[in-house]
């Protein structure tokens, strides 16, 4: 019996960076024919990875549009066909958005979650001129020193969360002369959101006594929990992201600490996997499942028969964001992105299942429309896995401006490059 | 900071690191004696985290405590008859291609399964609670979660050190050819092993799905701390490995508990290269002839 084998622990080493830069890059798409039949829409948002939970809402949503859309004659009566790709990280989804553009000839490209992503495919569109709706973006220097003419945002800006939720806090007396702690995803968002959350704060007279930031694929949270609790904050910021979220809520309450709590940036998707029990606090969404509007109540009932759960605020994001392209296309009777843009800069307006319509602000591209604050229900008040919460009214009221919630020009100031 | 603070983050440092160990001692064990290195030990960890979902409502958390772990052992035994034994003696890079497959398809059946979407499971109220150790106030779930790790362990070193399995095994790691020429066959012991690495890693899945997140992915957030622990500590020791495991939990608690937690996953990630500078063969390596 001979030893044949030449395994050294160099070779090993070697092997193991050699895959590791490897798994970086996925599968190409297959190749597809062209045909001047449909209208081709690209969809790029992470699928794996600490945002992948969320993608997978999105890819659902999109889907469930793309099928009602060509249920009901499609875009200027022809077929739309998707192309979607998971798109992994920054590089990678610039590499697969240029694809899509440049070879699959896509109308617009709809998606994304993360916020470093968002702005790699924005720069590929603009160099193509080709739309980019971002569904799930939240950093407000997307819409500031980073925006660019074909983004726009469906996905509210973290000025616009921060806002909204930060009226709950005030109204329960957490801020003015109130210790408050943070814990910051550590990449683009999170930042971004850490210094909107400063502002706030301190222009409302909270302390700020704290921050850590947290690297993306942190699961233990034991280590921040006990600093957290040697200093006894009055109101503890949650400003992370994915499955960071889950997995605080869920050692949170595993250390019974009972600070309480809140975010500036939430997912539905991320309290439901934390469990009754577990999450607790107050939240800002962009949408929720419980909005009693027609509009509403009709997108629930098709998600929740297409997939047997209910639909998640990243999944309102594509689904109205394709919506919202469907009708400009069929109202202009035109697929090209510059005149679509010119239309959404025009200020027209659109059904987005609240209350009130939404349009894009022309300033800096973001979409204006209301937002809701949700807290926690107690464990013995609840009734079923999906409604742990209760909603307050749509933030801005009826008689509010819906830029009230939204950056100022004086906070956030967007120059598009001509 | 505290000199309070800073020893609880200590001691939270050496338990996270406990977490690691479970992982990291069934990557060592299958490498140290098949030469494998497995890239699927992840999927193997999420695959117990799920299995808790499914058996706990007939089962309850502490039936599957036992359960999970076996059906995870078994499906290890069934990977290396089928597969595992195949690549023993063939160029690694082959078992490499091959366990990372084994892991992509694991984590899309389980994302075929049970969706994508993570999947929500908390401590069961028994084990709920604080337990106070003089002034360090800790969650009862923990210290039961160290104890069971704990036993876990120190029952593989018995069954490695004091056993004639464990001599076989031991003798095996360092001279395949001899103990071949002595008459004595390893293909059994290599099930036994894999059966006990992939178990190890199914148990940690148990007990971690109460506190973390459970998502098709999450086995892909630990195998790569593990992989660390492995280098650092060294092929063929089995207190190389502990002492690698404690010493990353330590260093990621501390780099958090002084403000640098921004730094924590990198620290870890320098503390291997600071290793593999001066001590290529890892802390407590052993001189194994056929990897040199």
């Amino acid at each position: 019996m001979s030893d044949n084998n030449q395994f050294t622990r160099r070779r090993l080493l070697k092997t193991a960076g050699g895959i590791a830069l490897v798994s970086g890059i996925s599968a190409p798409a297959i190749l597809r024919a062209q045909t001047a039949e449909v209208i081709k829409i690209g969809h790029l948002t992470p699928r794996t990875g600490f945002l992948g939970p969320l993608g997978e809402y999105a890819v659902m949503a999109i889907d469930l549009a793309v099928e009602e859309i060509n249920a009901s004659g499609g875009m200027m009566g022809r077929k739309v066909e998707l192309l979607k790709e998971d798109s992994v990280n920054p590089q990678t989804a610039s590499t697969k958005a240029e694809r899509m553009i440049e070879r699959d000839k896509v109308a617009c490209i709809i998606g994304e979650i993360s916020s470093a992503s968002c702005l790699t495919i924005a720069q590929v569109a603009s160099r193509n001129k080709t739309l980019f709706i971002n569904t799930g973006g939240n950093s407000d220097a997307l819409r500031g020193k980073d925006c660019q003419r074909y983004m726009f945002h469906v996905e509210s800006q973290n000025s616009m969360y921060v806002k909204t939720v930060g009226r709950s806090f005030l109204r329960d007396g957490l801020v003015k002369g109130k210790k408050w702690y943070s814990l910051t995803a550590d990449y683009a968002f999170g930042h971004d959101l850490l210094k909107v959350s400063k502002r706030f704060m301190e222009a409302n007279g909270g302390n700020f006594v704290g921050d850590d930031l947290v690297p993306t694929d942190a699961t233990d949270f034991s280590a921040y929990l006990l600093k957290l609790r040697e200093a006894k904050p009055d109101l503890v910021v949650i400003n992370l992201a994915g499955n960071q979220t889950t997995n605080f809520l869920k050692q949170y309450a595993e250390f019974g600490l009972t600070f309480p709590v809140g975010g500036f940036g939430f997912d539905t998707a991320l309290a439901w996997a934390a469990g009754k029990g577990n999450f607790v606090g107050t939240w800002p969404v962009v949408w929720h499942h419980l909005i009693d509007t027609p509009g509403s109540k009709a997108f629930v009932a098709a998600f929740t028969k297409k997939y047997s759960k209910p639909p998640e605020n990243q999944a309102w994001g594509d689904y109205i964001a394709t919506k919202i392209v469907a009708q400009a296309v069929n109202d202009l009777k035109s697929a090209e992105s510059p005149k679509i843009i010119e239309h959404f800069e025009k200020g027209a307006k659109f059904d987005v299942l609240k209350t009130r319509q939404g349009y894009f602000r022309g300033s800096d591209h973001q979409l204006m429309h209301e937002m809701y604050a949700v807290t926690a229900l107690p464990a013995d008040k609840i009734k079923n896995q999906w409604d742990i919460f209760t909603s307050s009214p749509p933030v801005p009221g009826p008689n509010e401006d819906l830029e009230v919630i939204a950056a100022t020009k004086e906070e956030n100031s967007c120059t598009f490059a001509s | 900071m505290s000199a309070m603070l800073l020893t609880q983050q200590i001691l939270n440092g050496l338990l996270d690191g406990v977490y690691y160990l479970l992982i990291a001692l069934g990557l060592s064990l299958i490498f140290s004696l098949g030469g494998i290195v497995n890239l699927a030990h992840g999927a193997f960890y999420a695959i117990g985290a799920y299995l808790t979902l499914v058996l706990s409502p007939y089962l309850g958390f502490g039936g599957s405590i036992v359960a999970a772990p076996v059906a995870v052992a078994l499906l290890g035994v069934v990977i290396e008859r089928t597969l595992f034994r195949r690549f023993y003696r063939s160029d690694p890079i082959l078992s490499l291609l091959l366990t990372f497959g084994l892991a992509m398809v694991a984590e899309q059946v389980l994302r075929m399964i049970f969706g994508a979407p993570p999947l929500s499971y908390s401590i069961p109220p028994w084990l709920r609670g604080q337990v106070a150790i003089g002034s360090f106030i800790y969650s009862f779930y923990r210290v039961v979660l160290l104890g069971i790790a704990v036993a876990c362990i120190a029952g593989l070193w018995l069954l490695l050190q004091k056993t004639s399995f464990g001599r076989v095994v031991r003798a095996g790691v360092q001279n395949p050819d001899m103990v071949g020429a002595l008459g004595i066959s390893l293909q059994p012991y290599m099930s036994a092993v894999a059966a006990l690495g992939i178990g190890l890693a199914g148990l940690a899945g148990v007990l971690l799905a109460p506190i973390y997140s459970i998502h098709p992915a999450m086995g892909q957030e630990i195998i790569t701390p593990a992989f660390v622990v492995v280098v650092i500590g060294g092929l063929g020791s089995f207190w190389g490995v502990v002492a690698a495991a404690l010493l990353v939990g330590l260093v990621k608690g501390v780099m958090v508990g002084i403000g640098y937690s921004a730094a924590s996953t990198a620290a870890i990630y320098l503390l291997m290269l600071l290793v593999l500078l001066f001590r290529p063969r890892g802390l407590f390596g052993e001189r194994i002839t056929r990897f040199e």
